[in-house]
């Protein structure tokens, strides 16, 4: 059977059916990973024996349920990789930095307990923007990750390990991590589909913070049926997250197929100077496929959105300054040698143990929240803040649902934007100001630009919508065959 | 009591509240243990982890609101105090700048001033605000190495802050004894300076008699005890005042109190001082007070020491000196009220209580709540005085210190050691006409009018008797003997 041509969900149906064992389907994509990855570089950490030592005490209880004749999980038996910025107990977890390299967490984040016991196997962990800080996966301090479409370019960022891999066929499904679009525009980069949830629906706890207020956790997969289970597999109220949400949580995934033909605004702050013709055709396109199935798609503006990239770059350094600082080399992870006293051990280690860009933003975040400063910038950006909740509200009101670019071009080239941080930031643009009003937001396969690479689409939805947003885009794809492009067979990587 | 200048002075006090858990975590809140043994990955700020705020933790700092007069605020936030220590693992405090959970309290107190006259006063408190307490540095104790113990870590703090309301240290002590009180009634700490659940910074300065512009102030850490406090107001208030007669100017600084010295050395100054780059804490949402809440820990706020007092004077009838020391300390007061219930002697519990029981505690250095009898207990010893079982001089001596020492109830304790009071007076006309004939001296002088040896001879009688005899029978059979 070819595994690697099925979608996650066909893996756990057969599964289901013992057409196939969770170990057959770990095994696989081992496989594939220790194949491909000299190439693509996607994962951090991987270890065979720990992934299908998982499989086989899932297969164990998968067996157990099937034979008491009970329903399995919706994504039972099936292998997700993990960005590296999420703690799973006794697996090294670096954040992609120097300053955790050794790090081993004694405790699972809870979207990782959530997945185990949804009877998913852990593959390994994959490559990220050191800290999640960056939209190329070039900030790691380990590996630099490519696009499998085009090894020469990026595969965005900071999930660039967790969406290669998934474009890459080394994963049906991964997890990673949305503060300003670090979900969406890797997905994008990598022609796959990447769901950035309403913030406060999957716990944070044990998700190494970069901003506490705008992180989420999310899911990657090749189509949004895989996004909408591992996203229910994952999310759910937390005691141990004080902004995770307590509610009646429904399944995304068993409203996939119910296409409610939403009401559809074209946000043209996204469709401007800036964005490529070939992207904006992209979205004119998809707003012809939602018309003829259906939906009522006008224009709509939001102005104030121009506010959310600055306001965006101020509260998020702000938080990392203040986040980023128990990395200090006195309890764990990396210690400068030969400090001369405390002072001095706090300086080497920092200066040695942090990359250049985590260290521009935990200066211009600690310079933001100094004092005499605090109320010129982070007080401004919260108001700032409020205004784009506002102007979300406002649409909202109009429409219920917000289609645009996920990201203004498609994948750069490796080492293109590394010397302009200004120019690294604005691959963010579509995607920050929905981190600002922790809406739930789908980034999905929209076509390929001339050269082939993918183009990313970016539904946006009001707070809670994700099982909307979902089966709109599930209607897309069921309409398109973008999603099920393979870099391969494109004459990407091999 | 500084000549030419007024001193102004406010406090910053910090109290541990006693919860069973910490303040983010469900570690045990506790004094002491092995080092790092009541810790966690929460607590001990490993990454990815998240506080969680302990509902008795802000529910303890309401009711310190309540009981120092405060208005509650319907919204409060937690906000993170930014600095690097190593006893500081996640390198910021969680704290509250912005939205404090208590504003704008007032406490009554009265205090005798530098010249022995009692007076009235009262000293506004600006906030209280609820953070958490860092960890334990331990220099030099392992080589050249510094230790950390994380126990203490993220246990929950008040941090109660008045107006520069005080002018002297007399003041100053007498209203950290009352705030100190009010917060042990209130149940919210156990207010132990000894081990840090209680500590005080002292903000001083001063300024020429009549003048309307403060000076310029220094802030002393450190202050480990009441007279410590005192004391570091004197010294500080003074050095200041010789630094001004010297034509130098005061720099505001924080100092460091030597209480072995007697001195305090400057720790930094304003420049050297953190830019603790407060804002608001993204992982706790605000706290939210609603009047439902409010009343709900108001009425469970337990009586505060100035009423209580006021009810022992008009309830009780006691004096108001006897009345300040039973409502000094909770211990007291609910062992009194306690005893009360199985005595109708008031007065007699009161004068066991503040002078005999005190006296014991405060030789044997201990505490009121180590001590190990019931209030039941002294209400049977008092009774048994009152019936005359034994006399006053041997329960407040030989069975109330054998009460302490735990050798059981008054009653069995008499038993075993035969202090049964001798009241026949058959058997003390032969002791008293044994000590007649043994000291014929004495006698001779009593017989010629000097009255007072009568207390000699009673001694004799007691000696012989080991105590026991009754004083009113030996005092009769004497005057019968010896007309």
């Amino acid at each position: 059977m070819n595994i690697l041509g099925l979608s996650a969900i066909e893996i756990a149906e057969k599964i289901a059916a013992k057409e196939l064992t969770a170990v057959e389907v770990t095994r696989a994509y081992l496989d594939v990973i220790s194949q491909t990855d000299d190439a693509i570089n996607a994962w951090l950490y991987v270890d065979d024996a720990y992934a299908l030592n998982n499989a086989e005490k899932v297969q164990k209880e998968i067996d157990s349920l099937l034979s008491q004749g009970k329903k399995l999980p919706a994504l039972a038996g099936v292998p997700v990789g993990i960005k590296d910025n999420m703690c799973v107990n006794s697996v090294k977890t670096t954040c992609a930095s120097k300053i955790l390299y050794n790090f081993v967490p004694p405790y699972d984040a809870t979207a990782i307990k959530n997945a185990q016991k949804n009877l998913m196997v852990i593959l390994g962990k994959t490559n990220m923007d050191e800290f999640a800080m960056g939209s190329s996966t070039e900030h790691s301090a380990f590996k630099q990750t490519k696009n499998p479409w085009n090894t020469r370019c990026v595969p965005g960022g900071s999930s660039g390990g967790s969406a290669a891999a998934v474009a890459a066929l080394q994963a049906p499904l991964a997890l990673g991590s949305d503060t300003g679009g670090s979900i969406r525009q890797p997905a994008a980069f990598c022609g796959v589909t990447g769901l950035k949830p309403t913030y406060g629906t999957v716990s944070r706890y044990g998700l190494v913070a970069f901003a506490s207020s705008l992180d989420q956790i999310g899911p990657f997969a090749k189509d949004a049926a895989g996004c909408a289970a591992l996203f229910d597999a994952i999310k759910g109220h937390d005691e141990k997250d004080s902004t995770s949400y307590k509610m009646e949580y429904e399944s995304s995934y068993e409203e996939i197929d119910n296409f409610k033909k939403p009401t559809i605004g074209i946000l043209t702050e996204y469709m401007g100077e800036g964005v490529t013709n070939d992207i904006k055709q992209a979205v004119i396109d998809a707003k012809a496929k939602y018309e003829s199935l259906g939906c009522d798609v006008i224009e709509i503006s939001i102005p104030v959105l121009t506010l959310a990239l600055p306001a965006y770059y101020i509260l998020s350094s702000a938080e990392a300054s203040s986040n980023l600082s128990r990395f200090d080399g006195v309890r764990y992870g990396y210690r400068s040698e030969g400090a001369d006293d405390l002072q001095d051990l706090y300086i080497r280690s920092r200066s040695e143990g942090f990359g250049t860009e985590v260290k521009r933003r935990i200066m211009l975040g600690t310079f933001t929240l100094c004092s005499g400063y605090y109320d010129e910038y982070y007080n401004k950006a919260l108001k700032a803040r409020s205004l784009v909740v506002k102007g979300y509200e406002d649409a909202f009101s109009k429409v219920d649902i917000l289609l645009c670019p996920a990201t203004p071009t498609t994948a750069f080239k490796i080492g293109e934007k590394t010397d302009d941080a200004m120019s690294m930031y604005l691959a963010d643009l579509c995607t920050v100001s929905v981190n600002i009003a922790g809406l739930p937001a789908i980034s999905f396969p929209g076509g390929f630009d001339e050269s082939g690479l993918p183009i990313g689409l970016q539904l946006i939805g009001s707070k809670f919508s994700e099982s909307l947003l979902l089966s709109t885009v599930n209607a897309f794809q069921n309409e398109t065959n973008y999603h099920k492009a393979c870099p391969a067979e494109k004459g990407g990587a091999k | 009591m500084l000549k030419g200048y007024d001193i102004t002075i406010g406090l910053e006090v910090h109290c541990e509240l006693n919860t069973q858990t910490k303040v983010f975590c469900n570690c045990k809140n506790e004094f002491g243990g092995e080092p790092n043994t009541h810790t966690c990955p929460v607590c001990l700020g490993m990454p990815g982890m998240l506080p969680v705020l302990n509902k008795q933790a802000v529910e303890k700092c309401i009711l310190a609101g309540f009981a120092t007069g405060c208005s509650i605020n319907d919204i409060a936030h937690m906000d993170r105090k930014n600095y690097f220590y190593p006893d500081s693992p996640k390198a910021y405090q969680i704290s509250q700048l912005y939205h404090p959970l208590c504003s704008e309290g007032l406490i009554k107190f009265s205090f005798t001033d530098d010249e022995g006259t009692e007076q009235q006063s009262q000293v506004r408190i600006e906030r209280i605000h609820l953070e958490e307490d860092a960890g334990k540095s331990i220099h030099d104790a392992w080589g050249k190495s510094s230790l950390l113990d994380f126990n203490r870590c993220g246990v929950p703090l008040i941090e109660i802050v008045t107006y520069p309301d005080m002018t002297s240290a007399e003041q100053t002590c007498a209203f950290f004894e009352a705030l100190r009180a009010r917060l042990r009634f209130a149940g919210v700490s156990d207010c132990k300076m000894q081990e840090g659940s209680l500590r005080a910074d002292v903000n001083l300065s001063i300024k020429p008699v009549g003048s309307d512009t403060l000076g310029t102030r220094t802030e002393m850490k450190n202050l480990n005890s009441v007279k410590a406090i005192y004391r570091a107001i004197k010294s500080e208030a003074k050095r200041q005042a010789e630094e001004l007669s010297q034509g130098k100017r005061i720099i505001q600084e924080t100092r460091r109190w030597d209480d072995n010295k007697g001195r305090s050395l400057r720790m930094r100054s304003k420049e050297e001082a953190n830019d603790y780059r407060y804002f608001p804490d993204p992982d706790l949402a605000p706290i939210a007070v609603d009047e439902e809440w409010k009343n709900e820990l108001r009425k469970s706020l337990p009586e505060m020491p100035a009423e209580k007092m006021k009810k022992y004077m008009d309830e009780f009838a006691l004096p108001e000196y006897d009345c300040g020391i039973l409502t000094s300390d909770p211990d007291i007061s609910s062992f009194f009220e306690a005893a009360l219930n199985h005595t109708k002697n008031i007065k007699s519990v009161s004068n066991f209580i503040m002078v005999d029981m005190l006296r014991i505690i405060k030789e044997t250095e201990m505490e009121f709540s180590d001590v190990c009898f019931s209030p039941a207990d002294l209400a049977q010893l008092i009774n048994l005085v009152d019936t005359g079982v034994i006399n006053i001089s041997t329960a407040k001596t030989t069975v109330l210190e054998a009460m302490f020492a735990g050798e059981g109830s008054p009653d069995a304790i008499i038993e075993s050691k035969g202090l049964k009071q001798m009241g026949n007076e058959d058997e003390l006309l032969k002791i008293v006409q044994e000590v007649i004939a043994e000291n014929p001296t004495p006698v001779q002088q009593y017989k010629e009018g000097k009255q007072q040896v009568i207390g000699f001879l009673m001694g004799q009688v007691m000696k012989k008797t080991q105590g026991k005899a009754k004083p009113d029978t030996v005092i009769e059979l004497f005057k019968k003997e010896l007309i």
